[in-house]
């Protein structure tokens, strides 16, 4: 039977979300609400403001563009948190497999479907913060689910990207780092981003009418960010 | 010619000029990388330096430094001048002093008399005695223009029509010059005369046996001038410097010869590597002094100059000259044409600093070498600096020494040429056909009344059928005006010494435009699949619209509006196809506008898309500024689908991008940037410029003039520096839409 899910939008040249050229797809719909989060448009689930796609119909179109992906290149399931639509990023990936395309889901892990990870090449998981309590004030959600996914990923050594979001004073001290060493030691992984925070989503708060939270805050340097993932890998 | 030609491979380019053959049976190709490459020495940087200076100086003055009005330029209407006599090491200027501008009043002597106005000068009076007896290319256009023709014209449904400037666009085979010398080039026409003359005497015969004689005494004055600077090009180039020194004597022969719009150099640098590669292996030349002689040569190119009026560098903004020089392609047989002095050439927009000049393009092929496609990219990421176009998709058609003139146009190099011809602004067909043949801004009636449209509500079938008549009847027009023009060009203003280095008998191409592809394919979207309203004013004519819920657009990679694009394009092609040509040239079809999408904005009325009175149109085949929503690749996907088939004449397409958006570090923007251009020419795509730089950057050098004096971008089928384009021109590349992700 045909899957369809709700799609926010898509970005034809991703280059940024996983190795080479991508088609990235942003899954409609989060449980989480990081309060750095640059695309609060995609939060609301329940399909409002997205359009509905058939796994094929959506195949068929990511196929136009299997031209660029060359050797690396391929899908990103993105979002939103693409795995709350399981089914749907399953069906994706198994059709897109047929094509011999490369898939990778970009997830926070707050939601799991087994046959969606287990049939990705590529896991990039953004792990917000490695304290419970500092998570929760982050996202407004449990660590829980988070660190489920994160055992599964031990024990399945699914190939994962790791990225670590580095906001000033809460997540770029040194002791911090060694909480995230800690935190994914074990783990099966490709490759390891810190990324600056940016403030470049801030206007879509204003447009939603969306209170932001972090108003006040500055964005690293890259030279601090830089050290810190020289500091990281000294913890690895 | 024993002693030149030592060591050179192959029998059949000896007996014919071939220079195909002689390339095919000596070069080497080359696969690896560039670390062979060398930093100028402090002799090319004080060259560069003087160069750069006199540059600066000329963008202080206004963008002319000095004009020497005494006599009207020619290949030997001036003495011999340098840039630097002790230390160049290739001769040959235009005029005695640097980056002086000669008048050429051969196109139109008005127009020649108004640019030396515009920068404060007079013609002398020796000039314009002598030009009063004589008939220039613009009197004998105008001569014959008919009453539609100039209404057509000054209405700008078609605009930029070379009526009054050189044509341009045409190649010599300057490579001829440095292979055979002249003597030989000389005796060969001789041949192809007598021959002739054993023919029947019809007005064919006649003409060519004219042009003949033309091109055999252009190329005796071409060997007169390089005498000037102590060298004898009668024989054959024996090294390295003489074949750069040769073949540059001959491109700067054309280039005093033809204020040509475009005047392109083709397709060079594999021809030059096996001279470099003979005296390189007999131990005669090391790696530096070659690329000294490449970025002499090409600091030379960078310097050629063409006296223009302010008119006409609204419609190509910077002062372009077009010096294109291909680079790369496969070979019919499977080995790749890049050599070592492939990526020399383009190497020197590190040791000169990037520049427009000369017009660097990569023909791309999926099969290039993976260091050479790299390496491009790698260029692009630096310097903005060079364009791709599909060696795929032109090889099959031109074989495999074709060049690119100008922008997009390939052409067989010495066997084919084409006359120019500007473009059709299909976006103001549309309104007119609404209008019933009036012009929507004067109000003045330019085409045939077939009716205007009557209901309040645009009907998209209704439109069809009306746009359709207009077509025809613009296509008609558009072929007539183009052979009155190049009947008068070939009569009035031949291009001697180029034509010289073409074989006698060529094939030509005549090739149209249409700008506004975009506006219009989205305009006919929005009465398909929205609710239009045509808004009118009080003269009754359509002057505007009222949309009313979404359509799609071209952008999109949506099937639904870019067939319209497709069929559009094939529409047209057909219809100028009905009109035979002058000397049965083959028409083609090129998507370009070059930065005249301005201008031709500007003259045209608000139109169904949304898109107001004035605002410029999209560059080329590119998607309306903004209208794109799935991001780069979508858009390109949909240029992609524009038929090469239909548009001989090349389809441009303008992609900038910022650094951040293409990959995180060097490496992988290079190698995504190569996976873009492997994707995008997969699908037949025909051209792209590629800019990979923030809009911030372009914004801080529009307010702060002079602070980036080297800024160069890509425009549509060129580049230029961006502190030469005028303030508007500044502000519509920087609204362009600059693919870019958070």
């Amino acid at each position: 039977m045909s899957k369809s899910g709700f799609v926010h939008s898509f970005e034809t040249l991703g280059a940024l979300d996983g190795p080479g050229v991508r088609f990235v797809v942003f899954l409609q719909g989060c449980p989480l609400r990081c309060a750095y989060c640059h695309n609060p448009d995609t939060w609301k689930t329940g399909g409002e403001g997205a359009k509905v796609y058939a796994a094929e119909e959506l195949v068929a179109k990511i196929k136009r563009y299997k031209p660029y992906f060359g050797k690396e290149g391929g899908v990103t399931l993105s979002g939103g948190e693409p795995l709350l639509q399981g089914d749907f990023c399953a069906a994706l990936i198994s059709l897109l497999k047929e094509e011999n395309i490369h898939t990778a889901i970009d997830t926070s892990g707050t939601a799991f479907h087994k046959e969606a990870v287990d049939r990705a090449d590529l896991i990039i998981l953004d792990i917000k913060h490695t304290g419970p309590d500092e998570y929760k004030k982050l996202t407004g959600y449990s660590i829980a689910p988070a660190i489920e996914f994160l055992e599964y990923c031990k024990a399945t050594q699914k190939p994962l990207w790791i990225r670590q979001v580095i906001l000033p004073g809460i997540t770029d001290g040194r002791e911090y780092i060694k909480s995230l060493a800690e935190h994914i030691k074990g783990l099966n992984i490709k490759k390891i981003e810190l990324l600056p925070y940016h403030t470049l989503g801030v206007h879509k708060y204003e447009k939603l009418g969306i209170p932001y939270k972090l108003k006040d805050m500055p964005t690293p340097k890259q030279e601090e960010v830089e050290s810190l993932y020289n500091f990281l890998k000294t913890q690895m | 010619m024993k002693v030149a030609w030592t060591g050179f491979k192959g029998e059949k380019w000896k007996k014919e000029i071939d220079v195909r053959d002689f390339i095919q049976q000596n070069y080497k190709p080359y696969e690896k990388d560039g670390s062979f490459l060398v930093p100028p020495t402090e002799r090319t940087i004080d060259i560069n330096n003087k160069y750069i200076e006199l540059a600066k100086k000329e963008r202080e003055n206004g963008g002319v430094l000095s004009i020497d009005t005494s006599v009207p330029s020619s290949i030997l209407s001036y003495k011999p001048g340098y840039l630097d006599r002790e230390n160049e090491l290739i001769y040959g200027l235009q005029t005695e002093k640097p980056l002086e501008r000669s008048v050429n009043p051969f196109g139109g002597l008005r127009l020649a008399q108004k640019a030396c106005e515009a920068y404060g000068y007079t013609l002398d009076e020796k000039v314009l005695e002598n030009f009063r007896y004589k008939t220039t290319h613009n009197d004998g256009v105008f001569s014959v223009y008919t009453p539609e023709m100039r209404k057509a014209r000054s209405s700008g449904v078609i605009t930029g029509l070379p009526d009054a400037y050189g044509r341009g666009r045409l190649i010599g085979d300057y490579r001829r010059v440095a292979l055979y010398g002249i003597d030989f080039l000389v005796a060969k026409k001789q041949e192809d005369k007598l021959s002739l003359g054993k023919m029947d005497m019809d007005v064919e015969n006649i003409r060519l046996l004219e042009e003949l004689a033309k091109q055999i005494d252009f190329l005796q004055k071409l060997k007169e001038m390089a005498a000037g600077y102590g060298d004898d090009i009668s024989h054959p180039a024996r090294n390295s410097r003489e074949a750069v020194q040769w073949l540059y004597y001959a491109y700067l022969g054309a280039i005093k010869e033809q204020n040509g719009a475009a005047m392109s150099l083709g397709r060079v640098s594999t021809f030059l590597d096996i001279y470099f590669q003979r005296d390189l292996e007999q131990g005669k030349i090391t790696e530096e002094k070659v690329q000294e002689l490449i970025d002499d040569f090409v600091i030379k190119l960078r310097m050629a100059r063409q006296l223009r009026t302010p008119e006409y560098n609204e419609l190509f903004a910077g002062d372009p000259t077009w010096v294109t020089e291909s680079v790369g392609g496969m070979g019919e047989d499977g080995r790749t044409l890049v050599t070592k002095t492939s990526f020399r050439i383009l190497h020197t927009l590190y040791n000169l600093g990037p520049a427009p000049e000369p017009n660097l393009t990569v023909l791309w092929s999926d099969r290039l070498p993976k260091a050479f496609k790299e390496f491009c990219a790698k260029v692009s990421i630096d310097t903005d600096s060079i364009q791709y176009e599909n060696d795929d998709a032109m090889r099959p058609v031109y074989g495999d020494d074709y060049a690119i003139a100008c922008c997009v146009s390939a052409a067989a190099v010495g066997k084919q040429m084409q006359y120019f011809g500007a473009r059709c602004n299909i976006a103001k067909v549309l309104l007119m056909s609404l209008n019933g043949g009036v012009d929507e801004v004067s109000g003045d009636r330019v085409g045939p009344d077939f009716g205007a449209y009557e209901g309040d509500v645009l009907e998209y079938d209704v439109v069809m059928e009306k746009f359709k008549k207009y077509i025809a009847w613009v296509s008609k027009l558009y072929v007539n005006t183009m052979n009155i023009i190049h009947r008068m060009h070939d009569k009035y203003a031949y291009e001697k010494l180029q034509m010289a280095l073409h074989d006698t008998h060529v094939k030509r191409f005549m090739s149209f435009g249409m700008a506004g592809l975009s506006v219009c394919v989205d305009s006919l979207s929005a009465i398909k699949y929205a609710k239009v309203k045509p808004i009118r004013d009080e003269r009754g004519i359509i002057t505007d619209f009222e949309v009313e819920g979404d359509f799609p657009k071209y952008g999109n990679d949506d099937e639904r509006i870019d067939s319209i694009a497709v069929w559009l394009v094939e529409h047209f092609i057909g219809e100028l196809k009905k009109t035979p040509t002058y000397r049965n040239a083959e028409h083609t079809l090129s998507i370009l506008t070059i930065t005249s999408n301005v201008v031709y904005g500007k003259k045209t009325g608000s139109t169904p898309d949304g898109r107001k009175k004035g605002e410029p149109f999209a560059p080329g085949a590119n998607p309306m500024h903004g209208r794109d929503s799935e991001g780069a690749l979508a858009s390109l996907n949909s240029v992609a689908k524009i038929p090469y088939e239909a548009c001989r004449d090349g389809i441009s397409c303008t992609f900038s991008i910022t650094p951040q958006t293409i990959g995180k570090t060097d490496e992988e923007r290079i190698k995504n940037l190569v996976n873009i251009l492997d994707g995008y020419f997969a699908q037949g795509a025909h051209h792209l410029n590629v800019n990979v730089l923030d809009r911030k950057t372009l914004i801080y050098a529009m307010e702060n003039p002079g602070a980036l004096p080297f800024l160069t971008i890509r425009v549509s089928g060129y580049a230029v520096n961006f502190n030469a384009l005028s303030r508007s021109q500044q502000q519509e590349v920087i609204s362009r839409t600059f693919h870019e992700r958070l």
